[in-house]
């Protein structure tokens, strides 16, 4: 094997490295919170807000990340709504997650005891200041390993945005393989990175949850 | 303070409660005994609207928790509640257990909060777990920090879901000696309880629930001491 190339094109490869996990940060943060709000109108009690929520949960975890790619950036700009590569690709990996983080968040609010709720809906509190207050801290607690979970195959998916044309790792890597003429190699190297980046990440998480935990 | 009428509750095809009315005065303690399934929690669980009733009406200091536009949040701080299960917050410090309420919903100040939070750690006998998390407590200690957080909000009433129940016999001592001196200070509870003992020393007035209903109810002298119906005669053998 020969990695003679790195010297020549390692900028490539951080730059595809830095924009695969600004990727990854935009789309926990977005998806998160859209998740967090998808899970709250499918535990309401409005059928309403209910109905929107589930089947935007299912429409978006049932079809291909792909096909929801391709509606973005080449769909969308039919009805006047067009993003460059990167803002398509934050946007479609966040619709996508949030339907995954919204049901991790819903198992985490059902998971918290019953009586909690009541404890605090008995000292007068309203069902907004319990979920502020009670609820949610102790589901996130609950959740973050799941989210972590969720956090490590985002930073994988964000690959397919390559193909859109997203200058991310795995585009980059790619330009690389062509550019040399060496099929093997560069690719060896993204995964390589893709690797340390899942699993720091992973180590990283462990470390904040058994902090989290030693308070117990 | 609280009246009771007709109240009915139903879960799906089971009637738990079938026809209820009762009061309780300022001032009162009101003892609820009864064998498991009459119903005496699910009562109890409806004064505060942990519950909904199915039917009946209960009005609390001149307003009817039945009516559509009373604010039930409100309500719930002049009653406090202290649960089986405890459910104190794990997240949260014992001082920040206590303190949440009255700060989040009566805008109290933080000061104000803790001071109180000190007092009522104090009268419960547990002033040095104001900072320590609820998993590092006994559940003796749990429950009389459940007691406190109640206490907190300065109810009118405090209302007693088997507040002993959950707890290793050697830990009920200390929880029913901090209701015994609540119950000395004038606090009017409703007590649902296994604790005979302590429904005939504290209890102005016991309510025997069966099947749904209050089958009887007296002093703690006449009830225990000379019960009148055949069932209120046949548990109390069996427990006493």
């Amino acid at each position: 094997m020969d990695f003679s190339f790195m010297s020549e094109y390692w900028g490539f490869f951080v730059k595809g490295a830095e924009l695969t996990v600004l990727l990854s940060i935009f789309t926990v943060i977005l998806g998160g919170i859209g998740g967090m709000l998808l899970s709250l109108m499918k535990l309401s009690r409005i059928w309403v807000l209910k109905a929107i929520a589930t089947a935007y949960i299912e429409f978006f975890r049932g079809t291909p990340l792909l096909v929801q790619l391709f509606i973005v950036y080449f769909g969308l700009p039919q009805l006047g709504l067009s993003f460059n590569e990167f803002t398509a690709g934050v946007v479609t990996l966040s619709i996508n997650s949030a339907a995954y983080i919204a049901e991790i968040f819903r198992a985490g609010i059902q998971g918290v005891d019953k009586g909690q709720t009541e404890a605090a809906r008995s000292l007068g509190l309203s069902h907004r200041q319990t979920m502020r207050k009670i609820i949610l801290p102790q589901a996130f607690r609950n959740i973050l390993p799941a989210l972590g979970n969720e956090f490590i195959v985002v930073i994988k998916e964000s690959s397919i945005v390559s193909v859109i044309g997203t200058r991310e790792l795995m585009y980059n890597a790619d330009t690389v393989r062509s550019n040399t003429f060496q099929p093997f190699e560069p690719l060896i190297v993204a995964a390589l990175i893709y690797f340390i980046l899942t699993f720091a990440l992973s180590k990283l998480l462990g470390v904040l949850e058994r902090r989290l935990q030693a308070r117990d | 303070m609280i009246k009771v009428t007709d109240l009915h509750k139903s879960f799906q095809q089971l009637e738990v409660l079938r026809g209820i009315d009762a009061e309780i005065k300022q001032g009162e303690v009101v003892v609820v005994i009864g064998p498991s399934g009459s119903g005496k929690s699910t009562f109890l669980r409806c004064l505060n609207l942990l519950e909904v009733p199915t039917s009946g009406d209960i009005v609390f200091e001149g307003t009817s928790l039945m009516d559509k536009s009373t604010d039930i949040n409100k309500l719930r701080q002049k009653m406090g509640m202290v649960f089986q299960q405890f459910h104190l917050f794990p997240h949260l410090t014992v001082r920040e257990n206590i303190t949440l309420a009255p700060t989040l919903v009566k805008n109290m100040s933080k000061e104000e909060a803790n001071r109180t939070a000190e007092d009522l750690l104090r009268a419960v006998g547990l002033a040095d777990k104001a900072d320590v998390y609820p998993t590092r407590l006994s559940g003796g200690q749990k429950q009389r920090i459940a007691i406190a957080r109640a206490l907190a909000m300065s109810p009118d009433v405090m209302l007693f879901d088997e507040p002993t129940s959950a707890l290793d016999p050697e830990m009920v001592g200390e929880v029913l000696e901090v209701m015994k001196r609540l119950a000395k200070q004038g606090m009017t509870m409703v007590v649902v309880t296994h604790e005979m003992g302590f429904a005939r020393e504290v209890g102005d007035r016991i309510l025997f629930m069966d099947g749904g209903k209050i089958v009887e109810e007296g002093k703690p002298a006449e009830l225990f001491g000379n019960p009148r119906h055949p069932r209120t005669k046949d548990f109390l053998s069996k427990v006493l």
